[in-house]
């Protein structure tokens, strides 16, 4: 009988008190009184997508985050704001950004004040300058990367490598050793 | 806390064995380096530096080597066109492919990690690819190398192994399928031919079967009559 009224509890944190929601609802759980249309509108001011059918050529500038589904061509210029390359999207151009997460083809330089990051299954030809990278496993990459630091500051990457050799360490049941 | 209302306890259970499952085929071996730390201390000495990895590519060691050394990293994936010639059947058009593979310049190149490449590689791609190496090396420019000591067994699938940098003295060695296995593995005097006129610096043999080779380019000094570094004539 308890196994009924669990099945409806919600996973988060919230009250037992809330009612059950939608997964589209909890992605706005703080804004529960706003009227549907308004947020919907608050939603396509922030993020404008570039469908698949649309190509562009020339520059592209703007103040808000993209995704490009769609082809560009020529330039891309976002500087405060994030472009997202989407599975479908390709890129021949040259990219500037606060941050690039790429799923689809980029063929040209990308150059971010923040981030860039290629997901699985997307793929850049072309360099590459920014602070902090992310090379998925199943991406492809050719080129260069800059990312224009002196060396010797910890970060939070060589965390995340200290991490794969402890997690590891268990491993190591043949530990080779120098021989010379 | 996740609430599964219509499993009962022997799912329960079955789904951990299932995870667990998943969980080691992802928990690759890491096996310490001792030519890695070396490597990055030598290029640590220089500013503006350029690092080449040969692949394939890994996000991790990327960032590893963007963060240690704050250079500029090209990566090329050999790797990638081994397995691409041997999908395509044209091997022996790989050493005229890797004579015309790179765009740099000759002697602008400080660091190159080479990994295992030339244990896939016949005679012929193996003097092209050393070659090139050597060309675009900058004087005093180190070579990080590994090397297999040991013939492979015939009936281990063909594959590759991604060196992700689990910090300076560790490695982990992650497998991964392709097309071409290691070929015959080469003598100490036959990697040394191969990379002359560089000089081995340091040379580690390690419990896994794998040399660790670290090579230096003769500094600007040690040049020819002509002017040219040493490497020139030998390329040439």
């Amino acid at each position: 009988m308890w196994k009924r009224d669990e099945a409806v509890k919600p996973t988060g944190p919230a009250s037992p008190a809330t009612p059950a929601t939608t997964p589209a609802q909890q992605t706005q759980p703080s804004v529960p009184a706003q009227p549907e249309p308004r947020r919907h509108q608050m939603m396509e001011r922030d993020v404008v997508n570039i469908g698949k059918s649309v190509v562009i050529k020339g520059e592209l500038n703007g103040s808000e985050d993209l995704t490009v589904e769609g082809h560009v061509e020529g330039k891309i210029e976002l500087r405060d704001h994030v472009l997202t390359i989407g599975p479908n999207g390709k890129i021949k151009a040259q990219v500037f950004a606060k941050a690039v997460i790429v799923l689809g083809e980029v063929n040209g330089n990308v150059t971010a004040t923040e981030k860039v990051d290629i997901r699985d299954g997307g793929s850049v030809d072309g360099d590459i300058i920014s602070p902090r990278v992310a090379i998925a496993e199943g991406a492809h990459f050719r080129g260069s990367v800059d990312m224009q630091r002196k060396g010797g500051q910890p970060s939070q990457g060589k965390a995340d490598n200290a991490q794969v050799a402890r997690s590891s360490a268990s491993n190591v049941g043949s530990q080779p050793v120098a021989a010379h | 806390m996740v609430y599964h209302s219509s499993l009962s306890l022997s799912d329960l259970f079955s789904r951990k064995r299932k995870d667990e499952t998943a969980d080691a085929g992802t928990d690759w071996p890491v096996y310490p380096t001792k030519a890695l730390a070396k490597f990055l201390t030598s290029l640590n000495a220089r500013s503006q530096r350029l690092l080449l990895d040969l692949g394939p590519v890994v996000g991790t060691n990327v960032n590893f080597f963007g963060e240690e050394l704050g250079c500029k990293i090209h990566v090329e994936d050999v790797f990638k066109d081994i397995d691409q010639h041997v999908a395509e059947g044209k091997l022996d058009a790989l050493p005229s492919f890797l004579a015309k593979r790179f765009s740099q310049e000759d002697d602008t190149v400080d660091g190159i990690l080479c990994w295992d490449i030339f244990d896939y590689l016949d005679k012929a791609s193996a003097q092209v690819l050393a070659r090139e190496l050597i060309r675009m090396l900058r004087p005093d420019g180190v070579l990080f190398a590994l090397f297999n000591i040991v013939e492979a067994a015939t009936k281990a699938p063909p594959g590759f192994t991604r060196y992700v940098v689990a910090d300076r003295q560790n490695l982990q060695y992650r497998a991964y399928r392709s097309g071409r296995g290691k070929q015959r593995p080469l003598s100490p005097r036959d990697i040394q031919r191969l990379f002359e006129p560089l000089h081995i610096s340091e040379q580690f043999l390690l419990k896994n079967n794998l040399r660790e080779v670290l090579f230096r380019k003769p500094s600007i000094e040690k040049t020819t009559p002509e002017g040219k570094p040493a490497s020139h004539r030998a390329a040439d």
